[in-house]
Formats: C-alpha cells, sequence, structure tokens
C-alpha cells in the first residue's frame, strides 16, 4: 500500500533522553560476563543516555591493567556450553574455550575488553572502581584503566547515579 | 509493509513510518543536505565524509554501518561521530544518508 502524507522527519528522542541514566554494575571477571555490560554500554551512549559502569568484586579485572587482556572464559559450571561438564575441568581446556570465544567475539567485529572501554569513554561513558574492592586486592589508582574516573564507595556510586536504570551483571 | 510517499522540495521519496528513505536509489546528495537541516545538522566536509562512507558500505556490507564500523573503516573517532551528529549519531548519520537505522549491536 502507498499512502502521500506529510513529510515526517524522525523522532529522535533528543528531549527524550536527556534526563535518562543507565547504571551497569559489572561484578563478573569472566570474559563471557564482561561483555554484556559493554555492549548495553555501548547501545545506550549511542541512544543519547547517560551511562555509569561501576566495576566490583572480580568485574574489577575488566579494569585492572594487568588482568583486563587477559580475561578467561571457563566451561565449568557454564551448562549452556551443551558439553559435558567434565570436559571443563581437563587441562587447558580453559585455554581453548578462552580462544574460542576471543575469535568467535573478533569475528564479528566486536572489540577485545580494553578497546570496548576506549571506545565506551570516547562515546562519552563513565568508568568507576569500587572502594571495597580495591582496599580488598591492594589496588589503587595507578594500578586501573587510565580512564577510570575514580576509586568510589557504592554509596557514592548510587549518590551519582540519582535516578538511573540500574543492571547489575 | 507500508511505504509512504512524501515530497521534499520538488522531489518524491518513499520513507517508512519513522520517516527512513526506504529507497536506496532515491537518496542524492541534495536531498541529504535537507534532510539533514530537519533534524538541525548543517553539514560540513566532516559529515559528507561520514554519509559517504555509509553510502558506498551499504550494499558491499547488505546494511548500514554500525558507529564502530565508520569509525574504524572510515577512520573518523567515535568522539567525532558524537560531535558531528549530536545525541543519536549511528541513527542520524543513517537517516540523512536514506538509510535504514543501523541494526548491528556494536
Amino acid at each position: 500500500m502507498t499512502t502521500t502524507a506529510p513529510f515526517v522527519v524522525p523522532d529522535f528522542g533528543d528531549e527524550a533522553s536527556q534526563g535518562r541514566k543507565l547504571a551497569i554494575i559489572c561484578s563478573k571477571g569472566n570474559l563471557d560476563m564482561a561483555y554484556p555490560g559493554l555492549i548495553l554500554a555501548n547501545a545506550a551512549l549511542g541512544e543519547g543516555v547517560e551511562t555509569h559502569l561501576f566495576f566490583t568484586f572480580w568485574g574489577f579485572d575488566m579494569i585492572t591493567k594487568s588482568r583486563m587482556h587477559d580475561l578467561k572464559f571457563t566451561m565449568l559450571g557454564n551448562t549452556a556450553t551443551h558439553m559435558p561438564q567434565g570436559l571443563g575441568g581437563l587441562p587447558g581446556m580453559t585455554a581453548m574455550a578462552t580462544h574460542q570465544m576471543k575469535k568467535q567475539i573478533h569475528d564479528i567485529g566486536v572489540p577485545d575488553v580494553p578497546e570496548f572501554l576506549e571506545q565506551i569513554v570516547a562515546s562519552g561513558g563513565h568508568l568507576w572502581a569500587c572502594r571495597m574492592s580495591a582496599d580488598m586486592m591492594h589496588l589503587n589508582e595507578s594500578d586501573l584503566y587510565d580512564d577510570v574516573e575514580g576509586i568510589i564507595s557504592a554509596a557514592d556510586f548510587i549518590e551519582k547515579t540519582d535516578g538511573a536504570q540500574i543492571i547489575f551483571i | 509493509m507500508t511505504a509512504t510517499v512524501v515530497s521534499v522540495g520538488d522531489t518524491t521519496i518513499h520513507v517508512d513510518s519513522e520517516g527512513f528513505l526506504t529507497e536506496y536509489g532515491e537518496w542524492t546528495e541534495g536531498l541529504a543536505g535537507q534532510l539533514a537541516a530537519r533534524i538541525g545538522i548543517e553539514l560540513t566536509d566532516e559529515h559528507w565524509k561520514a554519509i559517504r562512507f555509509l553510502r558506498a558500505d551499504y550494499p558491499s556490507h547488505g546494511e548500514t554501518a554500525t558507529l564502530r564500523r565508520v569509525s574504524t573503516l572510515a577512520g573518523i573517532p567515535i568522539k567525532q561521530l558524537f560531535v558531528l551528529f549530536p545525541g543519536k549519531p549511528a541513527k542520524k548519520m543513517a537517516y540523512v544518508a536514506g538509510l535504514p537505522k543501523p541494526r548491528g549491536c556494536v
């Protein structure tokens, strides 16, 4: 069906997205658990939404310079691989599964974790490190990815993201 | 799918319900300037670099390039894309380039 109508300009919702905020709490350091937060943050920023990421507990690995390039994927305890669980415990299986997942991610044009963080920061995203995790692991700002804006307490993060929608991963 | 025919200046184009062009061949550089003006953007050489990349990439890639693809292949930093097309750069670029909204995640 074809109709003639007045010119429609897409509603980019510039005014509607102003004031919308998203807070993403990244608490896992496995390779497969790093991506959901990064992808959601990237998508939100592309939609003009103010986005804050809080890295806590094992999620700290994502912003720790010495570890961020080396996150791993393990089949152990993950039934969604649809492989016998015992296989995951064999020597070398985690390395192999990690290698395979990194290849799959690369093949669909998705960046590795450090480059993804760089893209998020370039898009206006904010990265925050958890104070308690830093203390627990004896890490300070010099150990963290340069674009992390600060090491802050959970209460500080809640304050910064007043009114935000929260995603916990 | 319902196609809507609208007039822009003295040309007639097909658009979807949101206003994105549906016919790749109906787009012209002159039209781009008018589409951009309607969303408050005045096109500069830098805008054109992104738009021309999107136009050239679409037929070979089969879908609208994402921000990351524009950034890596056209060599325009992501930060700059947000300056050129504020708010929702991927969608705004696609609109001005007469292409569908990008559907890629990254």
